[in-house]
């Protein structure tokens, strides 16, 4: 038996709720596919303030951000969430196929917003597979939504903001942070996280790398050296630093298998983190009824995730007829809000991802056309 | 770098050294070393070596990263019981 659905949102992240969200409000319905128990994606697990304006509910937390756009999916009737949900297959006949509590679905829905967000980057280093050695999302998966304070004495790899809130919330834990190595010369993420760092004197080794790890049966240390100006390890540098714990925060790649099943055209842009799908002014990719937003087309920000979700959310519901008028409009008014998230210097690594893949479906529209 | 100790992939129990030798006996896509090695066809399905094999042969064969090939997605994009998709088959009958 096939399922037919309006609206097919893939993945109830902050993107997918807030496209579920903009759709149903135009009188779409729509269906989520959720993989975890619960709804939220890593909201869940944020227990810190956001940026941005307002209607990006700066100044809440973003485990408070979850909860209200969870509940205000569970209130619509027009939006039906089903957890324990994974998508794992895209057809070329349209057909989504999906595993829910040991059953196959088949659905065939009229549009596809693609939310399913990202993964976490891996490091290559010998002893990388020592127990004690976490992606920075599993420890503050066990940290803030497991509550089990996941580790005595840490050392964190990376100094982008997810580094810095992690360390910051292992700190909170009563979790002791033995410094933060990062391999660009400089900070990557905002000062607000890395000055509240270093006020608790933690150190943060900008320009080094994870040499070695090593321990008998679980992580008992890691050797780090300094790096040069090439990325290349600099002999005689290296310190031995004793630890339990070592928590990669290397950054995160879209996680695009579905996009790439469903054919749409991909591209590597090294801005926006790894491949990502072509996709238009609507976010639509470049199969017809098939939208992607979120961290999925370019990792950025949950806020700006939100925006993208919802932007993909009434360009799919305007399609399909359900107020056209309306639509279009709130479909400007989100992307003015992206335009003005995307307008600071966090912005311009972004924004030059984003003319990359504009670029690219240029060319691609132009080949088509030029036969 | 001692690569013998340096897991690329997880799930297949697959060190640097290990992918590093396909390499050099010239294999030069993510697909070909997924044939010989099952480099990702674990159970994370290669989102945790994908990318790395993909810097190995970037550096190797001096290819920038954006030409690297991908290997082919194949549904389902996780590991699910064959008798999901036996008891799927014997309910709904043929595609219907």
């Amino acid at each position: 038996m096939i399922r037919d659905v309006e609206v097919l949102v893939i993945g109830g992240g902050p993107a997918g709720l807030c496209a579920a969200a903009a759709a149903a409000s135009l009188g779409a319905h729509v269906l989520i596919c959720e993989r975890d128990y619960v709804p939220g994606g890593q909201l869940v697990k944020q227990t810190h303030k956001f940026f941005g304006s307002e209607k990006q509910y700066a100044g809440d937390r973003g485990i408070a951000i979850g909860r209200r756009l969870i509940e205000e999916a569970h209130q619509n009737p027009n939006i039906e969430v089903l957890t324990e949900a994974t998508v794992i297959g895209i057809y070329e006949d349209g057909i989504v196929t999906v595993f829910h509590r040991n059953q196959h679905i088949k659905i065939r829905p009229k549009r596809t917003i693609i939310t399913t967000g990202a993964s976490e980057k891996f490091l290559a280093f010998p002893g990388n597979d020592l127990p004690g050695i976490y992606g920075a999302g599993a420890v503050q998966t066990l940290m803030n939504v497991a509550g089990v304070k996941p580790a005595e004495k840490v050392l964190m790899v990376g100094a982008g903001n997810i580094g810095l809130i992690v360390s910051y919330q292992l700190l909170q834990a009563g979790v002791e942070v033995v410094g933060i190595v990062e391999a660009a010369p400089r900070i990557g993420g905002y000062l607000v996280h890395a000055s509240k760092i270093r006020r608790a004197g933690v150190p943060i080794l900008t320009g080094h790398t994870v040499k070695e790890a090593y321990g008998k049966d679980k992580l008992e240390g890691v050797i780090v050296c300094k790096l040069d100006e090439k990325f290349q390890q600099i002999s005689g540098t290296e310190q031995d630093i004793p630890c339990d714990t070592l928590c990669l925060a290397v950054g995160l790649t879209p996680l695009t298998e579905l996009c790439w099943q469903a054919g749409c055209e991909m591209a590597f842009i090294r801005e926006l983190s790894g491949h990502v799908p072509l996709v238009d002014e609507n976010l639509e990719t470049t199969v017809p009824g098939i939208y992607a937003a979120g961290d999925v087309s370019g990792i950025e920000e949950a806020s700006s995730a939100m925006v993208e979700g919802r932007l993909a959310g009434y360009a799919a519901a305007g399609s399909l007829g359900y107020e056209p008028e309306k639509a279009h409009e709130r479909r400007e008014a989100a992307a003015a809000e992206l335009s003005e998230l995307r307008s600071g210097p966090t912005g311009e690594k972004i924004l030059a991802g984003l003319e990359k893949t504009a670029a690219k479906l240029a060319a691609r529209k132009g080949e088509a056309k030029g036969c | 770098m001692d690569d013998k100790n340096t897991i690329l992939c997880r799930c297949e129990d697959l060190t640097r050294e290990n992918i590093l030798d396909c390499i050099r006996a010239g294999y030069c896509t993510i697909d070909e070393i997924k044939r010989v090695t099952r480099a990702g066809m674990g159970p994370c399905q290669g989102r945790t070596c994908r990318m790395l094999i993909a810097q190995e042969l970037s550096a190797y064969y001096k290819i920038p990263m954006e030409e690297i090939m991908m290997p082919t997605f194949r549904p389902p994009v996780k590991p699910i019981p064959m008798g999901v998709l036996a008891d799927a088959y014997q309910e709904g009958g043929s595609e219907e």
